[in-house]
């Protein structure tokens, strides 16, 4: 197979000698054409190949952190009568220990310890991290382009975020403690400084944390959209575009569309905190004083946030479906399954994702028959999602899998993506959801389905690509450990809530062992607790393999070591600044052709034979 | 800077960046969208004060859309060669933009002296903040005028297509902050 293969390479660098066409790329200058030093190569990079290891490994080390956040508030709720003396070390005063030497986590702290994990999961972790990695890496590679459109914003674009990371990561060491108001920060938690300990300076470093991840978000989005639609290269018609390429491309358009509001939001927002307006406030006594605030709108806010905060879960989701896409279909041996039946879903998510917003509001007081409509919506993003899974199985049906790390988290991600879906129905209706608004239920739903298993299509992609990305293997037993680790060690964690939610247990609140009514969850809490920890130990794991594979993994040996079509495995093993050394390659068929004219794959880069049709 | 942008697939009719900021206008626009939607919503709640926008917009409005149009012409001579008629036109864009920023600072001020001062009721409060919000915009803008100006008068004349690019995406810009202008001015007169 190996020398197959290798065949196959050097007749994909041949077709591109031959059929790819000459953008004059080394007409002026030669060798390094980007002229770069260590700095501007590894630090202020325009490659975008180097800006996408920068957005995963940052990306990386703030799941670390949101996750060991996650661990901290877990052990307060699973073991809230031991004693957390022993985090001392790492919380100082948020660990206040009494006179017998129990030591208990501040109550303003688990506060803080929820929200932050929240915001670091959702906007650092899986939109920065995820989109911003794969975006970057693959859009310029599957497309056939040296880069971005615009290297300079897109180097901003990871800058940006580096500075919104420095901020929130120093807003964790106030001594009033970081926001501490929810991840949705809404007002008046979030509008009055006075109104904890968290809205003060943590709240204000939040927002501003916020405002530099939005313009990293938005160069990057110009970027991609633009790269997509004016670089592609010859023969890459839409049609022709990998589901990886239309995934990041509706995730862009998205982020465009609806991170401006939420900027919008944080704008009056911050009118409200400083300058005295009332566009959020309404008549409110903070110590029996009556503060001047008159006639504001909390719900406004939360109409703002929302709208982008719906689309966001897709913003997070859409990348990792179309990783799993890409991911399954390659080491099925199989054409995706309805190729274009998944490019229209994509972009019927991307357009109902617009539309379902106040679904987060049913509590909020809208008018139930404006309910009706959003639930309506809301249900019919089903169909499309059904319409993928449906396809993601029939590409795995009868195939000839091959087992490894990657196509084992795309496959987990199918399965968790059905989980947390079919909650998501149940929630999506305002009846029910009255029942299990704010309870575990919704914890269990949407961590299942937009954090794990956006978690998996990242991993997926991560073990995938990084061949690509670092021109070796990452360790196949640590990454299948890591693999079963995770599945049932998430499914452990989450399982459960849905028991916790479906009972009523309130989320966000800092323990329940003082509830009679929940106090039989006891040992529940504890198990979820301990199945964190472990689940959490398997992540180093990954970590390890991680790190140790850039340089001690196995070395790629093959251009193409999966044996896949797409243009990315017909770059050299490592790939310069400018991605093709010679000229760029043309393409000539859809980038699913697996098992056609007695192949197992034939490139894109493969001219169509006489009397060849594509197969879509 | 431009030596990834393939000028020869022959299939683009529009210049990469040209397009970028096309998007990026749509994305402001979704921003200015949203505070009017919000407007909207604020308003049906009630608790909002009905007044007059001060008549001093019409004129601020009046000398942004010239300003687009001087822009306009600029470029046209550019491309033309017509070089004295470039630099005048550009200059008279410049001073009208800043007169622009004039009348809308004396916009705010008669606002203020009507009897509606920021803070008093969000009705006001939304039009201070939409407008210093588009004002902010506008001084993007104008940095790039600058650039512009200092083009003019510190490079050597000469019509090259990187020149026009960037003379183009300048007044992409502007067109874009003018519309964006007329729009809210449109829909704060008679949105009350």
């Amino acid at each position: 197979m190996a020398n197959a293969h290798t065949a196959v390479q050097d007749r994909d660098d041949m077709l591109i000698e031959e059929l790819g066409f000459d953008d004059h790329f080394h007409e002026h200058e030669h060798g390094d054409k980007y002229k770069s030093n260590f700095i501007m190569k590894y630090i202020f990079s325009m490659d975008h190949k180097i800006i996408a290891r920068q957005f995963l490994i940052t990306g990386m080390i703030w799941a670390l952190i949101g996750a060991g956040m996650s661990l901290i508030f877990r052990l307060q709720l699973g073991f809230p009568e031991e004693s957390l003396s022993w985090l001392r070390p790492l919380l100082g005063k948020w660990i206040e220990v009494n006179e017998a030497g129990v030591g208990t986590l501040a109550p303003e702290f688990y506060y803080a310890l929820v929200t932050m994990h929240g915001t670091i999961i959702v906007f650092f972790v899986l939109t920065a991290g995820l989109s911003g990695t794969f975006s970057n890496l693959l859009i310029p590679l599957q497309l056939g382009a040296r880069d971005m459109a615009s290297p300079l914003l897109n180097m901003l674009s990871y800058w940006f975020f580096f500075l919104a990371s420095i901020v929130m990561f120093y807003s964790l060491f106030l001594s009033t403690g970081p926001f501490a108001g929810g991840w949705v920060a809404y007002p008046p938690l979030s509008a009055l400084p006075q109104a904890s300990d968290g809205s003060g300076t943590g709240m204000t470093l939040w927002i501003l944390s916020l405002v530099f991840f939005v313009i990293s978000v938005a160069l990057g989005g110009v970027n991609y959209v633009t790269t997509v639609l004016n670089l592609r290269t010859k023969g890459m018609t839409m049609w022709r575009m990998p589901l990886t390429i239309w995934a990041f491309f509706v995730t862009a358009i998205l982020a465009l569309l609806s991170f401006p509001v939420l900027v919008s939001g944080f704008l009056l927002l911050m009118f409200d905190r400083s300058m005295g307006t009332s566009f959020y406030l309404s008549e409110i006594f903070i110590g029996g004083q009556a503060l001047d605030h008159v006639g504001g709108s909390p719900i406004l806010y939360q109409h703002l946030f929302w709208f982008l905060g719906h689309p966001e879960v897709y913003i997070i989701i859409l990348p990792a479906m179309g990783l799993t896409s890409e991911v399954l279909s390659v080491h099925c041996r199989k054409p995706i399954f309805g190729y274009k039946a998944m490019v229209y879903s994509i972009l019927a998510i991307g357009f109902l994702s617009f539309i379902v917003w106040a679904h987060h509001m049913f509590m909020s007081g809208v008018n139930p028959f404006i309910a009706n409509f959003f639930v309506i919506f809301t249900l019919i993003i089903a169909v499309p999602s059904a319409v993928k899974v449906f396809n993601w199985i029939t590409t795995i049906y009868k195939s000839n899998v091959r087992y490894n790390a990657a196509s084992m988290f795309a496959i987990g991600f199918v399965s968790m993506f059905i989980s947390g879906g079919l909650t998501g129905i149940f929630l999506g209706n305002s009846v029910i959801d009255i029942q299990m608004h704010d309870t575990y239920f919704v914890v269990a739903h949407f961590h299942i389905v937009m954090g794990v298993a956006a978690f998996f299509g990242m991993f997926a992609g991560v073990y995938h690509w990084f061949p690509k990305m670092f021109g070796r293997f990452m360790n196949e037993t640590m990454g299948k450990m890591h693999f079963w680790g995770t599945l049932i060690g998430a499914y452990s964690i989450f399982w459960p809530m849905h028991y916790l939610g479906m009972a009523g247990v309130p989320r966000r609140y800092y323990r329940f062992d003082n509830f009679d009514t929940f106090s039989h969850f006891a040992s529940m809490n504890k198990f979820i607790t301990i199945a964190a920890i472990v689940t959490f130990g398997f992540q180093v794991l990954m970590f390890v393999n991680f790190f140790y594979s850039i340089w001690k993994g196995k070395k790629v040996t093959s251009k193409n070591p999966w044996g896949a079509t797409t243009l990315e495995w017909t770059t050299p093993i490592n790939v310069g600044h400018g991605n093709w050394p010679g000229k760029l390659p043309a393409v000539h068929r859809w980038a699913y052709d697996y098992g056609k004219n007695g192949e197992e794959f034939v490139p894109q880069v493969e001219p169509m034979r006489d009397g060849e049709t594509e197969d879509h | 800077m431009d030596l990834t942008i393939q000028e020869n697939t022959g299939r683009n009719k529009i210049h990469p960046w040209k397009f970028a900021v096309w998007v990026g206008c749509g994305s402001i626009l979704m921003m200015f969208a949203s505070l009017t939607s919000a407007y909207v919503v604020r308003q049906a709640a009630g608790n909002w004060l009905e007044f007059q926008l001060p008549s001093i917009f019409k004129l601020s409005t009046l000398v942004i859309l010239l300003s687009s149009g001087t822009l306009h012409a600029s470029f046209i001579a550019f491309k033309n060669g017509k070089e004295k008629q470039y630099k005048a036109l550009l200059v008279i864009t410049y001073l009208l933009a800043i007169l622009f920023f004039v009348f809308q600072y004396q916009g705010w001020v008669a606002l203020s002296d009507n009897g509606i001062p920021f803070t008093l009721n969000p009705s006001g409060d939304f039009i201070y903040v939409i407008s210093w919000f588009h004002a902010a915009h506008v001084v993007g803008g104008l940095a790039a005028l600058t650039v512009a100006l200092i083009h003019a008068y510190g490079l050597d004349f000469k019509v090259t297509t990187k020149r026009k690019l960037r003379f183009e995406l300048t007044l992409t810009y502007w067109h874009f902050v003018d519309f964006l202008w007329v729009y809210l001015f449109i829909f704060l007169s008679f949105y009350r």
